[in-house]
């Protein structure tokens, strides 16, 4: 169902931008309007979805640990499961955000002879680790499109990523891992029954769109080609302020371009928040010195006592009446 | 509202800023040029109707699908006679037709490929032409 719907919606979203270009000459609106509205919603909203994690308070560290915590100094301390200090956390996030240690832990779980039995799982993590990274190399590797002159490092990127040398233009490989890895993450939610129960819509929207996304991509840089002249002047309008719309830039362009927009301004209101989350997740970026440290709840009020001694100095005379024994004579 | 942990959180906005807008201050005060591609070569001027293997929107866009199936069809299949626009017949060669014509690679090739970064690796084996 929800696989279903968002594959047509991502349909949509491309006869949408390619009617809106080819039978409604809207170059203006999918080439220039769309992709402001687009940056504008993104920067915002990413920021206002910080502003509002940075608005809860965590008075206790909650780190999820997997490791001896500081302790005596005779007993193995496991700095980075378990930091005590900054520098700690900062090793433990670094390895989280670029190598997706926590990723790397996944078990399955299966019933086996009718017990639970845990298994090691290592392709959604090996998956889930080339998709982001082809995905980041692509990005800084569109930045060759994005600003004029081009500074001379970008080419190191295209060597790279196109070295193995096939075809003309090159075949990138990050093209190739991208698709074959967001496949793999959109099959595993077809296939393994547990994954498919707990998929709905806005799981697989984003794996469609940026199949769509790398479909058009790759289309136009192989298949059906756009002049990438007038292409990059488009962009680099775009990027100076100084939006124009010149000839000859293929419908392809506008699809690819309008699919980008949606993920840009989905971005803030959806799981793919993840990437600043992370950052922000206070079972990753604290440090557990729980024990070393006091940590006041910051919505702790002033709580009246009245203490044995007071009731005491209160009551004295007549717990003496009564004859009930007190601490002060 | 209250914000938790303030500088920290103002370092983290501050460098999501920087990246998000930096296609934008990079091209800051930078006029971009359109490549002007020359065609004032010797060979080209001899010409009595300048025109290119294809029409020259087709090459704009296709040049570099067009010399790969040339170099497949010349060094696999052993076929070197290309028809082109207008039934004209080419040899299929990159040194000795394209660039025969375009003989101004730094003024014609490397203008575009440099606007969009490219660098064809097909020199580090076909020689250019002589450019003074
Ligand atoms: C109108 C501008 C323009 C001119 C003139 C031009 N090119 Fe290109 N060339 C391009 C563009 C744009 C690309 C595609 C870049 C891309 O897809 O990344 C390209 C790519 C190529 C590629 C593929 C490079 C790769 O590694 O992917 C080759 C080969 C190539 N051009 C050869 C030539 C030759 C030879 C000439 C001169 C006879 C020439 N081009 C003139 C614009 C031009
Ligand atoms: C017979 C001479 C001749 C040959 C051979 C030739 N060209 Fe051209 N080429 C021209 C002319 C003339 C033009 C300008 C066409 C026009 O303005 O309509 C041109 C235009 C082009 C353009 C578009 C430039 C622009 O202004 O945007 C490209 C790219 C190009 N040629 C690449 C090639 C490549 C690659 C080859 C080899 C496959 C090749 N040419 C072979 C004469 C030639
Ligand atoms: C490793 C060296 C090497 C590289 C790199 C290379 N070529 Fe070649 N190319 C050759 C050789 C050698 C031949 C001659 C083969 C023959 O004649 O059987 C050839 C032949 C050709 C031919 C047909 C014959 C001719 O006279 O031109 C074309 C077209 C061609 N190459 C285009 C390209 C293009 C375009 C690129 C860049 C994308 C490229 N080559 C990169 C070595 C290379």
């Amino acid at each position: 169902m929800g696989a279903l719907f968002s594959l047509f919606t991502v349909l949509i979203l491309v006869l949408i931008a390619f009617a809106g270009v080819k039978a409604g000459n809207l170059h203006f609106l999918f080439g220039v309007v769309i992709p402001y509205a687009a940056i504008i919603t993104f920067i915002t909203g990413v920021i206002y979805r910080i502003l509002k994690w940075a608005g809860s308070p965590v008075p206790f560290r909650i780190p999820t640990t997997c490791g001896q915590q500081k302790s005596l100094p005779w007993i193995k301390h496991s700095k980075i499961e378990n930091p005590s200090n900054t520098l700690g956390v900062i090793k433990r996030m670094a390895l989280e955000v670029l190598l997706f240690r926590s990723l790397f832990r996944n078990l399955k779980t299966e019933i086996r002879e009718e017990k639970v039995v845990y298994g090691s799982e290592k392709w959604l993590w090996l998956a889930g680790l080339v998709f982001h990274w082809s995905f980041l190399i692509i990005i800084l590797r569109h930045f060759r499109l994005f600003v004029d002159p081009v500074p001379a490092f970008m080419h190191l990127i295209e060597s790279f990523d196109g070295f193995l040398q096939i075809g003309v233009p090159r075949l990138f490989i990050t093209g190739v891992i991208l698709l074959v890895s967001v496949a793999y993450l959109l099959f595993r939610r077809f296939f393994i029954q547990q994954v498919r129960y707990i998929s709905l819509a806005n799981d697989y929207f984003p794996l469609f769109l940026i199949l769509g996304i790398g479909f058009t991509g790759i289309l136009m840089r192989y298949f059906t080609k756009v002049d990438l002249v007038n292409t990059k002047q488009l962009i680099i309008g775009l990027f100076s302020f100084k939006p124009e719309i010149p000839e000859g830039v293929g419908v392809i362009f506008y699809i690819h371009l309008f699919l980008v927009s949606i993920l840009f301004a989905y971005f803030p209101f959806s799981k793919l928040v993840h990437m600043p989350g992370v950052f922000l997740s206070p079972t990753r970026n604290l440090s557990n010195n729980n024990r070393t440290k006091r940590h006041i709840n910051p919505w702790n009020y002033p709580v009246k006592v009245h203490t044995y001694e007071d009731y005491e100095n209160e009551f004295r005379e007549k717990m003496k009446k009564a004859g009930i024994p007190v601490e002060k004579e | 509202m209250k914000i938790y942990d303030g500088g920290k959180i103002l370092i983290g906005i501050i460098i999501f800023l920087l990246v998000a807008t930096s296609p934008f201050s990079y091209n800051m005060g930078k006029a971009s040029v359109k490549p002007e591609p020359k065609l004032d070569t010797p060979e080209i001027q001899k010409m009595e109707k300048k025109q290119c293997v294809e029409p020259k929107e087709f090459m704009k866009a296709e040049h570099m699908t067009l010399l790969n199936d040339w170099r497949d069809s010349v060094v696999r299949e052993g076929n070197n006679v290309y028809i082109g626009l207008g039934g004209e017949v080419y040899n299929m060669s990159l040194q000795g037709t394209c660039m025969k014509c375009h003989s101004n690679k730094k003024k014609f090739c490397d203008e575009c490929h440099k606007y969009v970064a490219v660098k064809p690796y097909c020199w580090d084996c076909h020689i250019p032409p002589k450019e003074n």
